[in-house]
């Protein structure tokens, strides 16, 4: 066994702490994970230490602030394998990755008549942004179907979707709701013979196997720190350079500009085009610090932990009477869906509370899913690499004691 | 179980749930308004018969948790042959119960949401179907949301 993985939940401060009576049993983790002790140590030497504004600076500490933040940058170029760290703009996370293409690429190539192609499955971050720039360039939007409670993309339906009128195509990694894993490379393969680009929402994936831009072979990849391991506030967006090169930038500030006159401006290259006003430098470096401590762990392990863990759930909970389980019965990303005949999610997710349970109850952002299946919300449980299978057995345990007491047993 | 839980899933309220009073649509309403509470996708319609000022019939049809359709249910029994000043009122009445907890002087089988008070999140749950109808009262076609409310 690989020593990174000994002891791994002494590394996460927080898991260690009793909730209404009960030890911790954290399973929210496709909202957010915990943080280990190193990146949580990494942010507080930046800001013990290094902490100054990066850039223009002549003095020691903004030049190590700048070293630290570029650093960070090459660190998250190789966690992906992208070519050049230019190709790696800092962002707020998923939402906001998206939000640059849709409104950067997607306001100055997009046109009525053009159509913007999406899967029934995404979360609402890589949905409203498309919906905005559509109404905005009169493109219309087209949906690749989700088929049955296995919850699959219907790939032959690509064939009749995939027209020339379509200039993106943008899909998720991992379903954040069904845990479907999607076959990205064949779908970026597929979109750039149609003379689309691509645009993948890796949310989901990012923390829990690896994620390569070049064996993918997508256009555009978006993900959040925090939801591998890193801080809040801080995500990234990969974009191919040529691409980059040739977008204009969506906001404007300081940092971005090569000169300014009263009525003009000029714009620097990628990265610093895409990222207006003081970048967000400190979190950067905690993100840097989650890149080394999952390669410590070694993302084909975690996949392979993640994954076991979600499975083994997946089988437990098909024994509990009167549920449904959403998702791929097989492989599939690190969480398992599921709503109760006559019981409503977040009466299950309260319950689970009550017994020291952190699920996630709703709709997960991901209504037009919701619908199609027939549903208004399920419970979530999704793993990480400090939950163990000790958990599922509280979590089924609990699950039963719910069901009884409202009598659906 | 602790006391907070047994207190917010009352004997009451299961029931309501379990077999929810006047769930559906009323073909003679001449009312009716929507709401939804955004952070949870809990949505509530609720019909009314106004009869000049008073509830002559009221039912709701709607998908949430068992605190939202119990209070809906609950709440179309409270309000039936009330006026709009006395809907108000009881409104007003459920809101301190649901907020702080206190049972009202009263005996009221709205008394059975007192423990709402301490699962804050759930407020909105048990306030979405009010706001519903307080305006399908005031003929208000905006839907209701719960998030533009201050609970």
């Amino acid at each position: 066994m690989n020593p990174a993985w000994h002891r791994i939940r002494d590394q996460f401060p927080t898991l260690h702490q009793k909730v209404n009576g009960h030890p911790l049993v954290y399973l929210d983790n496709a909202a957010t994970t915990q943080k280990p002790k190193s990146v949580i140590e990494a942010l507080d030497r930046f800001y013990e230490r290094d902490n100054s504004n990066v850039h223009r600076g002549l003095h020691a500490l903004s030049m190590r602030a700048t070293d630290a933040y570029e650093g960070a940058r090459e660190r998250v170029r190789r966690f992906i394998n992208a070519e050049h760290s230019e190709e790696i703009i800092f962002t707020r996370g998923t939402t906001e990755s998206i939000n640059l293409v849709a409104a950067s690429w997607g306001g100055a190539n997009l046109k009525k008549g053009d159509v913007i192609l999406l899967t029934e499955m995404e979360h609402h971050s890589n949905l409203v942004p498309w919906q905005l720039v559509a109404q905005r360039t009169g493109a219309t939007l087209r949906y690749l179907p989700v088929t049955g409670d296995e919850g699959l993309l219907d790939l032959p339906a690509l064939d009749r979707l995939l027209t020339p009128e379509v200039k993106v195509f943008a899909f998720t990694h991992v379903s954040n709701t069904l845990g479907t894993i999607n076959p990205v490379a064949e779908l970026c393969a597929r979109a750039r013979r149609a003379g689309a680009i691509s645009v993948v929402d890796a949310a989901q994936s990012i923390g829990h196997m690896p994620v390569d831009v070049r064996a993918i072979g997508c256009d555009f990849l978006a993900f959040s720190g925090h939801k591998m391991a890193a801080v809040t506030g801080i995500g990234a967006l990969y974009g191919r350079q040529a691409l980059l090169d040739a977008m204009p930038p969506w906001q404007g500030g300081g940092g971005m500009i090569s000169s300014v006159d009263l009525f003009e401006s000029r714009w620097k290259p990628s990265p610093e085009r895409f990222e207006a006003g003081t970048p967000n430098f400190g979190d950067a470096v905690a993100l840097g610090a989650a890149c080394d401590f999952l390669d410590s762990l070694g993302r084909e392990t975690i996949r392979e932990h993640d994954g076991a863990l979600a499975r083994t759930a997946y089988e437990r909970l098909a024994e509990l009477p009167g549920i449904r389980i959403i998702g791929p019965k097989g492989e599939r990303g690190g969480l398992v869906s599921f709503a109760f005949r006559d019981l409503h999610a977040h009466d299950v997710v309260t319950f689970a509370d009550e017994d020291g349970i952190a699920l996630r109850g709703g709709h997960h952002c991901n209504q037009p899913l919701m619908k199609r299946l027939g549903l208004t919300s399920t419970a979530r449980a999704s793993f990480y690499v400090y939950n163990e299978e000790k958990e599922i057995d509280l979590l089924v345990a609990s699950m039963r004691r719910t069901i009884k007491f409202f009598g659906l047993d | 179980m602790s006391a907070d839980l047994s207190d917010l899933y009352q004997n009451v309220i299961l029931d309501h749930n379990r077999r929810p009073r006047n769930r559906g649509r009323i073909p003679s309403a001449n009312r009716s308004a929507h709401g939804d509470n955004p952070s949870c996708g809990d949505q509530c319609d609720v019909f009314l018969r106004l009869d000049g000022d008073r509830i002559a019939e009221i039912s709701f049809e709607g998908s949430g948790c068992a605190i939202s359709q119990a209070s809906a249910s609950l709440m179309t029994t409270q309000l039936k042959g009330k006026t709009a000043a006395e809907a108000e009122r009881l409104y007003g009445e459920f809101h301190e119960i649901v907020t702080t907890g206190k049972e009202p002087e009263e005996i009221s089988d709205l008394a059975a949401f007192a423990g709402v008070h301490a699962f804050p999140a759930r407020i909105k749950c048990a306030t979405l179907s009010w706001h519903a109808a307080l305006n399908a009262l005031k003929g208000d076609p905006a839907a209701a949301t719960t998030e533009s409310h201050t609970d």
